[in-house]
This record gives C-alpha cells, structure tokens and sequence, in this order.
C-alpha cells in the first residue's frame, strides 16, 4: 500500500514530462494545457507526499514489517566470492517526507507560477517537460534507499540544472553557466562516486539500513585502516561540496542565473542545492561516529561569511540572491555539521519557502520591469507592485532573523547548536552571528534600493510597470504565509519543537540537551535588527555607489576575483594542456602521425616498385623468360 | 632410316628458342607475334613428335586446339595492332608504353 502510494508519487511527474516532452509539438500554442499538465503532474505527487507524511506521523514509515519498500532487483552479482545487489527501493521516514513536502509543495506552486512567467516563451513546452524532469530527478534522489539510487537522482538533478540554466540558449552568457554548472558540479560528483565506492568497499553495499547499522556495530572491513569512515563521509563532503555550492566549488551558482528566474527559485535556492545537506543528514550515522561534522561546519561557515560579503556589493538582483543562498546553505551546513541534523534540516524547509519566495518575487519584479536585473534602475517600485512589495518584505525579513518570522526560529536553532557543540564551535557561532548581520544587511539594501527612495526607471519602462497576472502573485502569497508562519508552527520551542520531535526517529538524529534559547534568540533579533537599522541609513534614499571608491570595496564588488583566480590557475592550464598537449602533441603529434606515417610509407614503398611498371612490354617478357629459366633450372639440377 | 625423336626435340627446342629470342629482340609487334606463332608451333612439333613416339594419339589431339586457338588469336592479336596503328601510326612497341607506371 505505502508502495504503491510512492510509486504514484514517482511516476507522476514522469509521466508529465513525457507528455510534455514527446508531445510538444501537438501542445505548440495551448499554454494553458502543456502548463496544466505539468502543475497537474506535481500537484498529483504533492498529495502524495501529504498522505505519505500522514502515514510517518502516525508511525508507519518505509521498509516496515509488511513492505521491505523494494520493487526491483536492478544489478545483482558476485565480486570477490562476496554476492552483493543494488535494489530500486524506497526508504520513507520523517526526513524524506519533510522533503518530499518541500520538493512537490514548492515546486507545485512555482509549476504554477510558471505558467504565467514563461507566457509567450517559444520552448514553452520544453520547459515544463525539464521541470517534471526535475521533479522526478529529485524524487529519486530523497527516495532512494541505498546510496546508487541517490547518485541517480543526483546526477538527474544536475542534467536538468544544466537544461534549464542553458533553456535561452541562443545567449551565449547562458549556454555558458550552464556548461560551468555542469562541470563544477562533475568534480563534486567524482567526491561523490569515491566515497560510494569506499563504503561499497568497506560493507559490501550500499543500502542506508545495512550500512547504519554495521557501521554502529563497527562490522565492515577497515579498507583504509582506522580513518575509513572519514575518508568515506569527507568524500561525499566533496559531492555536497559540489552540488550544494560551497566553498571552493560554489562558483557555478551565481552563474546559474542565467535560467528563467522560476528555475532560479525551484532548483537553484530551494530543492537542488539543498540536496548535499540531504545527503549528509542522511548520512549522519557515518558522520557521527567518523567526526567528520566539524570539516562540514568550519567549511560552511566560511561559505556563510564569504558568500554574504559579496552579496553587499552586487547591484543584479538576482545575483544577490544566488550568494544569499550560498550563504544560507552554508548555515545548513553549520547545523548539520555539528551534529544539529534537525536543525539544519529545518532551515532547509524555511529557506526553502522564504528564498523561493524571494525569487519569484524577483521574477515579479522582471516581469513588470522588462527583464531589467540591475538594482540601481529601479527604486520607489512599491506603489507600483504592491504584492510584489509586500511578499518580498516577508521573505527579506524571514531571512533577516526578524523576530518571530520563519528564518528566525531555524538560524537561531543552528547558531545555538554551534555554540554549544564545544571544540572550536564558538568561533563558529560568532562567524554565523557576523553573517547574520550581514544577511540583514544586505538583502534590506536590495529592498530599500529597489522598492523605496525616488523611481529611477526609464520612462519608456516605466509607462508599463504594472503588477503581475494572478496566475503569478498568488503563488507568492501562498509562499509568503509559510516564510512568515512555518517557524511558529513547527519552530516554537528549538530543540524540543515539534520538528525536532518529529525527525528524531531518524537514522543518526541525536536529541541535543541546550540550555535555555532565549538569550541567543535576543542576540540574533538584535542583530538582524541592527542589520537592518543600518541598511536603512545607508541606502533609505541613496543609490549605491557605480564605482568602488577603495580597494576593499573593489576587491569585494568584483568577488574577491575568484572567477579569475579560477580561470587562470585552473580553467587556462587545463586549457592549454588540452590544447598543447592532447590535441597539438597526443592527437595531431602521435595519432596522426602513426597514420600519416603509414601512409606515408605506403606511398615511398610505390614510388620506388612503380618503377617496375616500365610500359615496355618486353622487359616484362625478359622478366617472364628469367622466371621460367630459374624454375627450370631448380627442377633439373636442384630438386632431386 | 628412321629418325629419332631427340632429333624433333632439337629441332623443337630451336624453333622455340628462335622465337624467344625474336619475342626479347624486335620491335617490329607483327614480327614479334609472328615469333611467337613459332613457338606456339615449336611445341605442336614436339607434341606431335612425343605423341608418336608414345604410340598414343593424346598429344595430337592437343596440337588441333593449339592450332584453333592460334588461329583465334591470331584474328585479335592482328585486329589489335590495326586498331593501335591507327592511333599511333606505330607499331613499335617501344613507343607503345602507356601503361608506364
């Protein structure tokens, strides 16, 4: 029953994507239907999802007595005498339901909202069969329950960012992110498939169960003496490093712009990047007992700081945005890493619903501006797009750590956690609080700069301002009620909420005794306020500045360069390499030249037998009549 | 008196040699097929010679489909060199060499 519950859940936006995708060219120009079919595909799993949730509230989740949650023997056979076999199977527990309701809830409502940002788009059909894509991609991902059935939906999700980052592809800038996308994340996926093969080595599968559970009674082979598990967990660090843009791989994030800004909100802030966080919560058996947390929290962290100094100088809206979500994953991270699974995992549920949010309302913003991304052209927009004003306050506040929104339940659980996590966590939790500031900072820039002070839009822009069509703005008032709410329905509480009560049957999660919150909860809300207090100094009616005055300010508003440190250190050597070495010495030097070199042969072998051909028929008769002799002379004096 | 056949052989193997020669040395196409209906013909001696010495009539036998088919090509190998000296006006074989490799 429950399986087949999650076979429906699966298959539908799979079957949205064939639809979409077999047949676009009948669906050409019924937008209404090809967008229907793919919000209706999602809707179809987000029911699910909710039954699915019921059931793992009540107490019932997946392998239980009845149903081991397998439906497929996929690959089974024998390696060194040992029999082993990967299953398509399903593991449900109260982890993978708060994802599934995350992934088909806001990817249901940006479905949604898609119909009426993608209006007119000549690959309309196209972008619904990737979305659906996507969906199932990442269904298989939180579904699985081994590690193979994980890297599938893994390397799915990282084929369908690709897609959509490159959907325009006749833009150059966006075939480009795309490409950069896909081969950043590559390098994670290599972290990624090691460790699975280091744990395949190490316990002779890759079941969730099995692996857990040998791994607490420490049976499985020591493949790199004691330090196996910590090889194994930093491994798949590497891969969430990767997919979840942390640093130093999270470069390919901000690029991600370039896609249609509802990929930007689904994919990119609110399910994909978030799967490396999955991934390591999943994991938290093998990262309690290897202690590998504190390499995920430090790396987190500095993403969380480094990601929010470059926020305060982007002037792109979006772009602003993407190094939020950098930051904000790196403050998942930090709660995962050190042992707060359910902390991590809560923000992941917030962000989720507030930076989704905060993209679609970007996408509103672009929508009435004329795709127009740069802050410092708009201004005094809220008159102009009152619900767009309104939803993007929430969200801004959400993640600012406003008191009581949803934001400020689940950073204020993570940076509690870090701080009593002992070791070097303190350094952790006053980096996180300096971010915190920042965050507030900069995203009330962003509003104060483009929905308050004086109108800088052009005027042939401006005579079109307009608000956007319902199909759109509801979707952004459904999200905005849970960035405000969540955190009181699910947060009140920190370490004893009900979120923390309902994940903690889950392999790894460990109940934490904190003290008391509330004094970090006043630190963080005077420092979210403070963010904003200073913001609204700054820039209540002033336009950011177009030239960086001091170096600081520039090496900042240029991204610490890191792009360039990249492209000179990495991309050009790799390039040059290629092209000096594979293609100049390897393909042209040693391939062509073996085959040249034959030919060549061939042809001085011609040249000089071709001589024989003289035309003259006598020489060859002469050459006939010495033949004839020589046999004749073998056969009468020699062959006896 | 009655000849033996080393007689015929020699005489064979001259005729033969004769038309080798003839074949190597002139330029002349008509001479040199002429020499090799002398060899063709050299070898029906020595059949003829060899078939009555054996008492058996096989070697005769061969000498009449040497002939039928010297006289075929005969017929060609002629048609052949009018048709090369109308277009050459030649029908020196040095100059005919353009099969030359």
């Amino acid at each position: 029953m429950f399986e087949q519950l999650i076979i429906i859940l699966l298959i539908s936006p799979l079957v949205g994507f064939l639809i979409n995708g077999l047949f676009g060219k009948w669906l050409k120009g019924k937008e209404k239907l090809s967008g229907g079919i793919g919000a209706l595909a999602v809707l179809v799993s987000l029911i699910c999802s909710i039954i699915a949730f019921v059931k793992v509230q009540g107490g019932t989740t997946l392998p239980n007595q009845d149903e081991n949650g397998i439906v497929y023997e996929w690959i089974s056979g024998q390696l060194l005498n040992e029999s082993f076999t990967f299953n398509i199977g399903f593991h449900v527990d109260a982890l993978t339901t708060v994802m599934l309701l995350v992934i088909t809830g806001v990817g249901f409502l940006i479905h949604v909202y898609s119909i009426g940002y993608m209006h007119g788009d000549a690959g309309y059909t196209r972008y619904f069969a990737y979305l659906n894509l996507f969906v199932f991609a990442m269904l298989i991902l939180v579904l699985g329950n081994n590690y193979l059935m994980m890297f599938v939906g893994w390397e799915g999700v990282g084929l369908c960012s690709y897609l959509l980052i490159g959907f325009w592809y006749e833009k150059q800038s966006a075939t480009d992110a795309g490409k950069k996308a896909f081969i950043v994340n590559r390098i994670g996926d290599f972290g990624f498939l090691l460790g699975m093969f280091t744990l395949f080595a190490a316990f002779g599968s890759l079941d969730f169960v099995s692996i857990f559970d040998n791994a607490e009674a420490g049976n499985f082979q020591q493949v790199f003496g004691a330090s196996t598990l910590v090889i194994a967990t930093l491994l798949l660090f590497v891969g969430a490093v990767g997919k979840s843009a942390q640093l130093p791989l999270y470069v390919w994030l901000p690029d991600a712009m370039e896609g249609p800004t509802p990929v930007s909100a689904l994919i990119h802030a609110a399910t994909m990047v978030t799967a490396g966080v999955y991934m390591i919560a999943r994991s938290a058996v093998l990262y309690n007992i290897a202690k590998t947390g504190v390499v995920v929290a430090w790396i987190g962290v500095l993403t969380a700081l480094f990601a929010a100094i470059i926020a305060l100088k982007q002037n792109d809206i979006k772009r602003i945005l993407a190094y939020s979500t950098v930051s904000q994953l790196g403050y998942m991270f930090v709660g995962v890493g050190v042992g707060a699974y359910a902390s991590g995992i809560f923000h992941l549920v917030t962000h989720a619903f507030f930076k989704g949010l905060m993209f679609l309302t970007a996408g509103s913003v672009m929508h009435a501006m004329a795709n127009e991304l740069d802050i410092r052209k708009m201004g005094g927009l809220r008159n102009k797009l009152p619900i767009t004003h309104a939803t993007f306050l929430v969200g801004a506040l959400a993640i600012a750590g406003a008191p009581f929104l949803s934001g400020f339940w689940s950073k204020d659980e993570i940076l509690h956690s870090a701080w009593g996590a002992g070791g070097s966590s303190i350094a952790i939790y006053i980096i996180g609080l300096i971010t915190a500031f920042l965050t507030a900072f900069y995203m009330f820039r962003l509003i104060f700069v483009t929905f308050y002070g004086k109108s800088r839009v052009e005027p042939e822009v401006a005579s079109h301002l307009h608000e956007s069509p319902g199909v759109m703005w509801v979707p952004l008032v459904i999200l905005a009620i849970p960035s405000a709410i969540i955190g009181l329905l699910l947060g009140v509480g920190g370490h004893d909420s009900w979120f923390h009560h309902f994940t903690e049957k889950v392999a790894g999660f460990k109940g934490e005794a904190l003290g008391s919150a509330t004094p970090f909860m006043i630190i963080s809300s005077i420092v979210g306020l403070a963010g904003i207090a200073y913001a609204w100094t700054r820039y209540k009616n002033r336009v950011p500045s177009t030239e960086p005055t001091n170096t600081l300010q520039k090496l900042v508003a240029n991204k610490f360069y890191i792009d360039e440190v990249y492209n000179t250190f990495i991309v050009q050597p790799i390039k040059n390499a290629s092209h000096f070495l594979l293609w100049k010495l390897f393909d042209t030097g040693i391939i062509d030249g073996i085959v040249n070199g034959i030919a060549a042969l061939i042809r001085v072998i011609g040249g000089t037998l071709r001589r024989l051909q003289t035309g003259l028929v006598q020489v060859y008769i002469v050459s006939m009549v010495i033949g004839i002799v020589l046999f004749l002379a073998y056969y009468l004096f020699f062959a006896n | 008196m009655q000849l033996g056949l080393e007689y015929y052989l020699v005489l064979s193997a001259l005729l033969f040699t004769i038309g080798v020669i003839g074949v190597l040395i002139r330029r002349n196409a008509i001479i040199i097929f002429m020499c090799i209906e002398l060899m063709l013909n050299a070898a029906n001696l020595a059949f003829v010679a060899i078939s009555r010495n054996l008492g058996d009539p096989d070697g005769q036998l061969f000498v009449f489909f040497v002939m039928a088919v010297a006289a075929a090509e005969v017929a060609i190998g002629l048609a052949i060199i009018v048709s090369v000296f109308k277009h050459r006006e030649t029908i020196n074989v040095d100059e005919v060499n353009s099969l030359k490799g």
